[in-house]
């Protein structure tokens, strides 16, 4: 992956010095030409094509910000309801997450997302104890946790 | 043109400042710990992002302006507030703070005591 960054940066600084400008936007465009090359070659490197991984990492900020979006409006309800209605309680998740930082990264995201905070990690990594404001909804939650989440960590951690 | 969009990204940091306000609400009328750190740890989070996201695109735009620093901010509260709320109920919880009495379930409390029957 940073074998195909490096030789981008070359194709963008050779075309820089064709073009005959130090210019930054000389050096955009350069470097979304070499882009453009590197994809059509991309069957003669050994890994897969690097901007997929960044069109995951977007994919992963945007559904991010939307679920975080959702959490708050969630939350307001509860809150700004005259009488509080919650059912509070602890439930565990099981990852299947290997690497420390993809359990931080998955964790920091359920805790910004709807009505779930997480509590302890066992000591195995394994297990999450998640704290949710309202519990009866668990079997959403869990299903949204793996099927979005997870499932884009693992896309961009592959 | 510049009036429109001052307008537009003062409309931000108001709507950032509201969700401050009720965040603040409901630290003060959540019944414990647990659930009083989802409203500090959650909402403030959006809240102070959209101050500060107001105020990045109001001197980016209209004063021409690009504070790289208020990004920075941005992304440094992303990662720590989580952070923050995780390690509050947690220390909550280890030092034995009471769930409310609304708490319907808790998984945390068998886990807990199969790691000490174990010992």
């Amino acid at each position: 992956m940073s074998y195909q960054i490096i030789l981008n940066m070359i194709l963008a600084l050779t075309w820089m010095f064709l073009s005959t400008s130090a210019t930054g936007s000389s050096f955009v465009i350069g470097y979304l030409l070499g882009a453009i090359i590197l994809y059509l070659f991309r069957r003669f490197f050994d890994t897969p094509f690097y901007l997929r991984k960044v069109v995951s990492v977007v994919k992963l900020i945007l559904i991010f910000s939307r679920e975080l979006i959702i959490a708050n409006l969630d939350v307001f309800k509860t809150i700004l309801r005259p009488k509080l209605e919650l059912t509070p309680g602890i439930f565990t998740y099981e990852t299947s997450l290997k690497k420390d930082w993809e359990i931080t990264l998955l964790s920091i995201m359920i805790t910004l997302t709807p009505g779930t905070l997480v509590m302890d990690i066992s000591p195995d990594n394994k297990t999450l104890y998640i704290h949710a404001l309202n519990i009866r909804e668990i079997n959403e939650m869990i299903d949204g946790i793996r099927n979005s989440f997870e499932q884009v960590i693992k896309e961009v951690s592959e | 043109m510049n009036e429109i969009y001052s307008y537009l990204f003062i409309g931000i940091v108001v709507i950032g400042s509201c969700l401050a306000v009720i965040s603040a609400l409901g630290i003060l009328r959540l019944p414990d710990v647990y659930t009083r750190s989802h409203a500090a740890s959650k909402t403030s989070t959006l809240a102070v992002s959209f101050v500060l996201i107001g105020t990045f695109l109001y001197f980016w735009v209209v004063k021409g302006h690009f504070n790289s620093r208020i990004l920075l901010a941005v992304i440094f509260i992303f990662m720590t507030a989580p952070v923050a709320g995780h390690l509050i109920s947690r220390a909550a919880y280890n030092t034995g703070v009471k769930l409310s009495k609304m708490t319907v379930r808790d998984d945390m409390k068998k886990a807990k005591q199969a790691a000490e029957n174990k010992e």
